[in-house]
């Protein structure tokens, strides 16, 4: 979701090359697929696109913004993924570009999109449910299993190797997985 | 560590919003919120590389980093509320012992897993719906913290009881462990819904939360957890305070010390 620029101006001729600063929304449009190809850090196989947090682009005071929003308020990734926004503009020529945080409305994992939910299964972390954190959280889950999809499934532990992951076990094929928990 | 909510050209949320409430209240509720879940997310990485299973030790660890996120966001903001360019590091590092207001309950020592699991429901079972009311506020800041941190915190509720429930209905000696902690720890329970005179404003300013009218929700969840685990509520009793006004038991001093030592040893050290 790009944000229009405040006052959007045509697209100048392409004199200064592509990262001039006049350039306009078809810059912007440039930042938001660039800054929506970098991958998480810890889930290679997402991009910010895929997981759904990347915010907004715009053009304030002469300055590229990118927001992006944090999943877990204590992910050490936040971090890892803002350095990485930012390498990657400057690589393609947006080397004043600013990342900013933002926190409203929180992120949810039904932020996550369809191809997100495919590249996740795709990897051996199932993916989270659509829409159901209330019934998950305080009820019973089925989480099929990623490799077989097999649903006799069972949690070892609430928490896994990140804090957005659960580790679970397949019952069928005895493999153990990740699960990409509700939030 | 910094997290930057005040990039050059971005409004931070104008403090106290609506009008009625002078600045530094908001700017002492925001940090004893932070310091809250600061100093209880620092006990908990305490059990880092120690803690009983292996699960439980990446349990853990995933609590105190929900925890010490949440104190970023309100370090952060408390920074901004003060306006003398502190940082989030500056007020969860450089400052002494006395100017931390959190309440008691938070600077127990871990001592065993029992304590640390009933320690955590007492907490998390408050912070929760205190989180849920929270995201009303009128202070946009806040609301938006709220938001986020009243989902993990549904996690810290449901990971402490399962285990208080495990315990308590567990082995003699897992039980007996369990009572003697929730013993130990309940006349720190008073603080949880103590208000002093400038939360009051806040709170009739729509901005804080009037923590008294927690009480009923946490009891719920106490007392659910507390009947399956067929353990009883100890008795009430006097409750222990003063952490809010900087006075504190002799545990949180040696805390802040291996807390606080790099940072004060290599001033502005950075990853």
């Amino acid at each position: 979701m790009t944000r229009s620029p405040a006052q959007r101006r045509p697209a100048p001729a392409r004199a200064r090359g592509e990262a001039a600063p006049d350039e306009g929304y078809a810059g912007l449009a440039r930042v938001q697929r660039v800054a929506a190809a970098v991958v998480d850090p810890e889930i290679p196989v997402l991009t910010l696109e895929d997981l759904g947090v990347l915010r907004g682009v715009e053009r304030r005071k002469g300055r590229i913004v990118v927001q992006i929003t944090p999943t877990y308020t204590g992910c050490p990734a936040t971090h890892a993924i803002r350095l990485a926004v930012e390498a990657a503009l400057a690589e393609a020529g947006f080397a004043d570009a600013v990342v900013e945080t933002v926190l409203s409305p929180p992120w949810s994992t039904d932020q996550i999109t369809d191809e997100g939910r495919r590249k996740l299964q795709a990897y051996g972390i199932a993916p989270p449910p659509r829409g159901a954190r209330a019934r998950t959280l305080f009820g019973s889950e089925t989480v099929a299993c990623p490799r077989c999809g097999a649903t006799e499934t069972t949690r070892i532990s609430e928490f896994g190797s990140t804090p957005c992951k659960a580790l679970w076990r397949c019952g069928r094929c005895a493999e153990p997985f990740d699960y990409f928990k509700c939030l | 560590m910094t997290t930057s909510f005040s990039e050059p050209g971005r409004e931070p949320a104008p403090a106290g919003k609506a009008g009625t409430a002078p600045a530094m209240p908001l700017l002492a509720y925001t940090l004893a919120l932070a310091d809250d879940a600061l100093v209880l997310g620092h006990r908990l990485s305490q059990w880092s590389g120690k803690a009983p299973t292996l699960e439980e030790d990446i349990a853990l660890s995933n609590l105190a980093l929900d925890l010490i996120g949440q104190a970023r966001l309100l370090y952060a903001y408390a920074g901004e509320i003060e306006g003398k360019g502190r940082s989030e590091d500056d007020l969860a590092y450089l400052r002494d012992e006395h100017a931390f207001t959190n309440i008691l309950l938070v600077e127990q020592p871990n001592g065993d897993f029992a304590l640390t699991m009933a320690r955590h429901l007492v907490y998390a079972a408050f912070m929760q719906p205190f989180f849920a009311a929270l995201q009303h506020s009128a202070d946009a800041r806040l609301a938006e913290i709220a938001a986020k941190a009243v989902k993990e915190m549904a996690y810290h509720v449901r990971h402490a009881a399962e285990w208080v429930i495990r315990l308590g209905d567990g082995t003699e000696e897992s039980r007996a462990r369990t009572e003697r902690a929730l013993d130990e720890l309940w006349m720190y329970t008073g603080e949880l819904f103590e208000m002093d005179e400038g939360e009051r404003a806040l709170a009739a300013a729509g901005i804080a939360v009037d923590r008294r009218a927690i009480r009923p929700a946490w009891e719920r969840t106490i007392d659910a957890t507390l009947a399956a685990a067929t353990l009883a509520r100890p008795a009430e009793r006097w409750m222990q305070s003063g952490g809010r006004a900087g006075r504190h038991s002799e545990h949180l001093g040696p805390m802040l010390a291996e807390m606080q030592v790099l940072h004060r040893a290599h001033p502005g050290v950075t990853w």
